[in-house]
């Protein structure tokens, strides 16, 4: 997919959800979408559309008062990968759940709660799924602390 | 062994300490011959343990041989970092072994942590928290060799403890080191005087 074909896909999906975030670039060679994240779910959909029928990764960046919701896809028809970035606010980590449009978000999403606290609604197994079940907090936060962390010593 | 170690614990009931000598020396040996392995593989250093068991190292020629139940092994090798999730598991496998049993912790994450023991949230410093380890072998991975070692003196341990119950022998523990007397790393043929560079001149 050339670089033209991609501008002119999200531009087609921009049209498409008026409200976009303006975090948009081509710059480090795959493209960035940013959405806002009730229009998460329609995004998804439409990138599925699209071609992208494959979800590389989900992941999540603590900026503080949001955290930032990063989810990678790819498409082997197009031979082209797309960044999609949202945010959810901090006091209230509430997003809608992409498992009806890649089944492979199951254990990325659980992977995204256990380690941010960020809730996946509509998700159909929410656990942990990398520390024990009845472990506290959430240890990929930034304000994390726990009795059990030694911390490294400046000497060292 | 279990049958054994029956019959070691009747004899000693009986006062039978005399025909547990020569028996004694017997299991004791064969004990020690063929410590079958649990290869508790978690992370990088399996890698190492696989390699050992491969025919460049060849465990096997030591008795040690892997196996994938922990019904049918002697001593479990934790060979990896042990996670907070994982510990519970590398617990009930340890429970599923037969007595006698032993551990041999390979590489420093199994010894304390290793290169995880600051800052982490989610890895076990060292599995002598929860597992009773009888040889500790430190590295990053250890070498096979560092491995085949430890598993020699896992050997000379077990063969110091006796059939009869909370009977030790007194035995050499250690194989040479390079600061015993006896062992020297002296070449025995250093290269003769006349082949170092000769000046013709
Ligand atoms: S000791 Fe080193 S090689 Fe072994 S599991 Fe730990 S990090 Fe990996």
């Amino acid at each position: 997919m050339t670089q033209d074909e991609m501008t002119a896909l999200i531009a087609r999906i921009r049209t498409h959800n008026a409200d976009l975030y303006p975090l948009f670039s081509l710059e480090f060679g795959d493209a960035v979408v940013g959405v806002a994240p009730e229009e998460l779910s329609s995004t998804a959909c439409d990138l599925r559309e699209a071609g992208f029928d494959r979800l590389t990764m989900v992941t999540a960046v603590d900026r503080g008062e949001t955290f930032e919701l990063v989810y990678r896809l790819h498409s082997r028809s197009l031979t082209a990968s797309i960044f999609v970035k949202t945010v959810v606010r901090r006091d209230d980590p509430h997003i809608a759940s992409v498992y009806d449009v890649w089944p492979a978000a199951n254990w990325q999403e659980r992977e995204v709660f256990d380690l941010f606290g960020i809730v996946f609604d509509g998700h159909p197994d929410l656990r942990r799924i990398l520390m024990p079940y009845d472990y506290e907090g959430h240890p990929l936060r930034r304000d994390f602390e726990h009795p059990n962390i030694i911390r490294r010593p400046d000497y060292i | 062994m279990a049958l054994v170690d029956r019959i070691g614990e009747g004899l000693e009931r009986l006062g039978g300490g005399v025909i547990l000598t020569s028996v004694d020396a017997l299991v004791d040996w064969s004990r020690g011959q063929s410590l079958w392995a649990f290869p508790m593989g978690t992370a990088c250093c399996a890698m190492e343990l696989i390699a050992a068991s491969f025919s460049k190292f060849d465990f096997d020629r030591l008795g040690t041989f892997p196996r994938p139940d922990p019904r049918h092994t002697d001593v479990m090798i934790l060979a990896g970092t042990i996670t907070e999730k994982m510990k519970p598991a590398v617990r009930r496998l340890y429970d599923q072994m037969p007595e006698p049993k032993w551990v041999v912790a390979m590489g420093n994450c199994t010894v304390s942590g290793g290169i995880f023991y600051y800052d982490t949230y989610s890895v076990v410093r060292g599995a002598d928290q929860f597992l009773p380890v009888d040889v500790y072998i430190s590295g990053c991975p250890p070498r096979p060799e560092a491995l085949q070692d430890g598993v020699l003196q896992l050997r000379e341990l077990v063969r110091m403890r006796s059939l009869a119950p909370g009977k030790r022998y007194e035995r050499e523990l250690a194989l040479p080191r390079p600061e015993d007397a006896s062992y020297s790393n002296e070449d025995p043929n250093p290269p003769s005087a006349g082949l170092e560079g000769g000046d013709a001149s």
